[in-house]
């Protein structure tokens, strides 16, 4: 195991994010290597995303730390964000440019030149089996198409760490299947966080999984370990039970 | 410098890719035209020279510069894509500086296209074409002004309405500070300096200047002063953002 004696790529330390008055992120903490694919879970309005955006240098913590392959987020923000493909949540895009110009234009911004640039666009497009909408305007894509451009050009650069954000959401059967597939496929050379509802895809697809609900991180281990919680063999029943009793303590707190 | 270039690219590209460049291009033209004919009495006043054209710049640029503004970040904003942009390794002075030049560009495009009144007016007279040429600049420059500020006041906020009706303010208040509205109202409680100062922060003041036909060095500082400063703004309220 040559893995567990790496140096973690992710370091991320007590994160605390407020919105205001709302306390997204309460202090989580936990750390990711090369070769991990985290699965993030936790109710809606878990903090998950906001987690993620942090990470990825879209919100700054309120409190906390984040270190991405050693470098700072807030110290060395370019370095990190180099590092990092992230795809956001619902996926936005540019509506007006065609898919080719946009993933042109990420590559230009990736600094990406020459032969191989022109070859890297292609793999990625025949990979994420974009080929019928190349010169279709992104606004007049399908939601699933969307979220495949989102996907595209999250792996464009060959990221060292891949974030995303609900990366299977509105993919028909055979598309959640493929893209499931592409993550496996390059889970060995990355460091990959996904979000997801689908607790089959943590089983299918996560070497970890995290639970978070209310900015609070309740379970941090292996889908093995998740499912030896239950008592019936089933990943949703503990997400519940895991996730409303941490509710239910919440409230008693309040009330007390 | 590549980021600046690649941004800029897309952003110039983004113009022409909906309508928004041609409805703005068609009605910048069609409106000056208005005014430099009916209001400027430009054939009238049998004077070979584009007086009466850019008499009405900055009145024009008033409503239409803050109308090219407003979705230079509101409409990242709103749409989600700014998420993408901010995410690339992009310095975000350099996302703002792109922005604010494409969208310069694409007013340079549109003032360009006045180039028949030009002619017509040098088919007419013999006008003083260094003239012509310095108020072309000097409105260039009112346009990057107005632009900036534009930029700023628009990664305030995700509504593109507020962002155009407050820019439209700010925009009139720099417009107006030479005049004795403004001036009154500070002249209440501020020292004379500072009445001066603010009454040589107008747009007018410098553009009449150039206007004359000599690009002054304090004229072009002013511009460019102004220009970095609300950019400087632009930076500073996008980075506040990420705070949230
Ligand atoms: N920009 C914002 N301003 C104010 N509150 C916010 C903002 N973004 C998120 N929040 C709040 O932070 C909390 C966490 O939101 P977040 O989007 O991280 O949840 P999530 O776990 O991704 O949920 P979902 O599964 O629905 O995507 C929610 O209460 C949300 O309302
Ligand atoms: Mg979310």
């Amino acid at each position: 195991m040559t893995e567990k004696t790496e140096k973690p790529v992710i370091e991320i330390n007590s994160l605390v994010k407020h919105f205001g008055p709302i306390h997204a992120v309460r202090g989580i903490s936990f750390t990711l290597r090369k070769g991990e694919v985290l699965g993030f879970l936790g109710p809606n309005g878990a903090g998950k995303s906001t987690t993620m955006k942090m990470i990825a240098g879209f919100l700054e913590p309120t409190a906390g730390t984040i270190s991405v392959c050693g470098y700072d987020i807030l110290e060395n923000p370019i370095e990190v964000k180099k590092k990092i493909g992230y795809l956001p949540e619902g996926a936005p895009l540019y509506g007006e440019m065609t898919v080719t110009a946009f993933l042109n234009f990420i590559a230009d911004v990736r600094g990406m030149t020459g032969k191989s640039r022109e070859d890297r666009i292609e793999e990625v497009i025949q990979k994420i089996n974009l080929q019928s909408v190349r010169n279709q305007t992104l606004e007049t894509l399908s939601k699933g198409y969307k979220r495949r451009v989102g996907v595209a050009h999250a792996i464009l650069h060959d990221p060292e760490i891949l974030i995303m954000d609900e990366p299977t959401d509105g993919l028909d059967p055979n598309q959640k299947h493929e893209v499931r597939t592409l993550i496996k496929e390059m889970a060995s050379e990355k460091a990959t966080i996904i979000s997801t509802h689908i607790l089959e895809e943590v089983d299918a697809v996560c070497t970890r999984a995290i639970i978070i609900a209310s900015g609070k991180l309740l379970f941090d281990g292996t889908p093995a370990e998740l499912l030896a919680k239950s008592t019936n063999g089933k990943l949703d029943d503990v997400f519940r039970e895991i996730t409303t009793k941490f509710h239910a303590e919440q409230g008693m707190l309040l009330a007390s | 410098m590549n980021n600046i270039k690649a941004i800029f690219k897309r952003e110039f590209a983004a113009y022409f890719a909906t309508p928004v460049a041609y409805v703005f291009i068609v009605i910048f033209l069609f409106l000056m035209g208005v005014f430099t004919f009916y209001i400027g009495a430009f054939y009238e006043r049998n004077q070979a020279d584009l007086e009466p054209f850019f008499r009405f710049h900055p009145w024009l640029y008033l409503f239409l510069i803050p109308a090219i503004a407003m979705r230079l970040w509101s409409e990242e904003r709103k749409t989600g894509t700014i998420e993408l942009l901010m995410t690339l390794p992009v310095p975000t002075y350099q996302a703002v500086v792109a922005k604010f030049l494409a969208a310069w560009c694409f007013t340079a495009v549109a003032l360009v296209l006045t180039f028949p009144m030009w002619i017509t007016v040098n088919y007419l007279g013999a006008p003083d074409n260094t003239v012509i040429l310095a108020s072309y600049i000097g409105s260039l420059l009112m346009a990057g002004g107005f632009l900036a500020i534009g930029s700023c006041i628009s990664g305030i906020t995700k509504n593109q309405v507020i962002a155009f009706v407050v820019s439209v303010v700010i925009c009139f208040l720099f417009l107006l500070s030479g005049f004795p509205l403004v001036l009154d109202f500070f002249r209440g409680w501020a020292p004379q300096a500072v009445v001066n100062a603010i009454a040589s922060f107008s747009f007018l003041t410098h553009f009449e200047s150039i206007k004359k036909g000599v690009i002054d060095i304090r004229d072009l500082i002013y511009f460019l002063a102004l220009i970095s400063f609300w950019l400087y703004a632009n930076v500073v309220v996008i980075e506040n953002k990420k705070a949230g």
